[in-house]
């Protein structure tokens, strides 16, 4: 079992309380979830011609100051950073391919989340509310965000192991489910997409299956939709790009959904209850998912 | 009598309302702030009234003997479940399973019901003003589901008995699941069902699904296979 959130504003004046929303949206499924949580936001855009990296470091105490300067010096360009607990959220004025080599290269220690333009994604192990406060989810802005909170079935409790997996650029999926034939979709993707994996979750491999669609050229809808011929299992997914949001179940639907729609914002939960303090829910138009049918938004002037 | 959840457990509640008993006073109960909150008003015994105003959670009215329940917004997973008797009114959507396992009672659902509607049910009333979702009726074995609306696919898969009648299209008829005829007395059953459910519409614009008797028989014939 495991709880997923997602909440994604119409109406880009609410922007400000993306994470003052999602928080207790993502706390109310800790019974579903106590074992490990996590959270992407879709906030400011990074400069252009910068991108944008989630990084963590098992260390709380990891200097990430000095990874600033080093990146700073050897790729000669601007570099900003945030720390938040275990995690840091770098800028860096560089193409995504750049930056990354660099941390392949020079910072094996160091895990990267997320990078994009717009995606800052943290994850841990741990009670929802715990780790909630210690990135101060509440404080977060953005035009939408996904969360998780995670009871284990597939494999081990750890930061890595955790939701949101983020694949590609800006992309990111939370899972309630399994998915049973991962194992040979991973080595699929390994050989034909030349993509590389982070950890043994089944969740990582319906991330990196999405992005691989992407990149040849799939808009997220048609990628939701290959996935339904390719990704075989029980599945209920949230998904995240850099100007989407996206709900999708496997044929049978046995894992629970439901959305709330109204003008101002579009919020999905495995349960009703993580909904119920949204402003004007009550008069929302709330419905289940149906089976195998692609739901989409996009930012308005992004379709 | 009235409810707040917001300052009163559903434990709490569910406990007030099962200690009534016939001779009780408080026989009209309204609950507010339910939160979709889990079990509200399960294993309720007594022929009282309960008014919830907001949306509700899974399982909200199982078991239900003998009690009205009316849900002023939308229901979880399991409404109704294992229904034995008494009336569930619903005047938004649900989520799956509605009535599932029922053996007895009405549950009347004034929006959409999602997957599984009635399944497995056992002798309950089901009327939906919308339409349900895909499995509805999955090896139902007695009672009514009645859908205004259109049935998504597999509708009726593996039914043992129990009559089926959808008014719009049906997305595919599941397993051993088939159109059959209906007479007077079936007209007349099912527009007496309609009233009683207080949905306004002609008997006589329903189709009637039910078992082809197929599926379960061991034929003689076959004997050696085994």
């Amino acid at each position: 079992m495991c709880g997923i959130v997602g909440l994604f504003l119409k109406n880009p004046a609410l922007e400000g309380e993306l994470g003052r929303h999602l928080k207790p949206m993502l706390i109310e499924m800790t019974e579903r979830g106590p074992d490990s949580a996590g959270i992407a936001v879709y906030g400011h855009d990074a400069p252009r011609d910068w991108v944008k990296l989630s990084l963590y470091h098992p260390d709380s105490t990891f200097n990430w100051a000095a990874l600033d300067a080093r990146l700073r010096r050897d790729l000669e360009t601007e570099v900003r950073h945030e720390v938040r607990a275990n995690h840091a959220v770098f800028s860096v004025e560089a193409s995504a391919e750049r930056a990354l080599r660099w941390l392949k290269d020079h910072a094996q220690d160091v895990r990267v989340m997320a990078a994009g333009k717009r995606i800052e994604l943290f994850k841990d192990v741990g009670l929802p509310a715990k780790v909630a406060d210690e990135f101060s989810l509440g404080q977060m802005s953005g035009s939408h965000g996904i969360g998780h909170t995670r009871m284990a079935t597939e494999s081990g409790i750890t930061t890595v192991h955790s939701h949101p997996f983020a694949a590609g650029l800006d992309l990111c999926l939370v899972h309630n489910g399994t998915i049973s034939n991962y194992h040979s979709l991973r080595q699929w993707l390994v050989r034909h997409g030349g993509m590389s994996f982070e950890s043994d979750n089944d969740s990582e491999v319906a991330a990196k299956y999405l992005a691989y669609r992407m990149k040849e050229g799939a808009t997220l809808k048609e990628a939701l939709e290959a996935g339904l011929e390719d990704l075989d299992g029980f599945y209920t997914f949230c998904v995240g790009t850099e100007d989407g949001f996206a709900v999708l179940r496997d044929a049978f639907a046995c894992k629970p959904a439901v959305i709330a729609e109204t003008d101002n914002y579009v919020a999905m939960a495995s349960e009703y209850r993580s909904l119920a303090r949204l402003p004007g829910v009550e008069q929302a138009h709330v419905w289940e998912p149906k089976p195998e049918t692609v739901y989409v938004w996009h930012r308005a002037g992004h379709a | 009598m009235a409810v707040d959840l917001d300052t009163t457990s559903v434990r709490a509640l569910n406990e007030s309302l099962h200690r009534i008993t016939p001779s009780s006073n408080e026989r009209h109960w309204r609950i507010v702030n339910p939160r979709g909150k889990h079990a509200i008003a399960a294993g309720l015994t007594q022929p009282i009234d309960v008014e919830i105003d907001g949306h509700v959670g899974y399982y909200c009215a199982g078991m239900n003997q003998n009690a009205r329940i009316t849900v002023r917004g939308q229901a979880g997973k399991g409404l109704g479940e294992n229904i034995m008797s008494g009336e569930i009114r619903v005047t938004g959507n649900v989520s799956e399973c509605a009535g599932a396992s029922g053996h007895g009672g009405l549950i009347v659902i004034e929006g959409d019901a999602a997957g599984r509607c009635g399944i497995s049910m056992k002798g309950v009333d089901i009327v939906v003003k919308g339409s349900v979702g895909h499995m509805s009726a999955f090896m139902a074995q007695a009672g009514r589901l009645v859908v205004c609306g259109d049935a998504d696919h597999s509708l009726g898969d593996s039914i043992y008995e129990a009559a089926l009648y959808v008014r719009g299209s049906v997305g595919s008829l599941g397993a051993d699941c088939v159109e059959k005829d209906m007479d007077a007395t079936e007209i007349e059953a099912l527009g007496q069902l309609l009233k009683d459910a207080g949905v306004d519409a002609s008997a006589r614009e329903f189709r009637r699904y039910g078992s082809a008797r197929k599926l379960y028989n061991f034929h003689i014939d076959h004997a050696d296979a085994y």
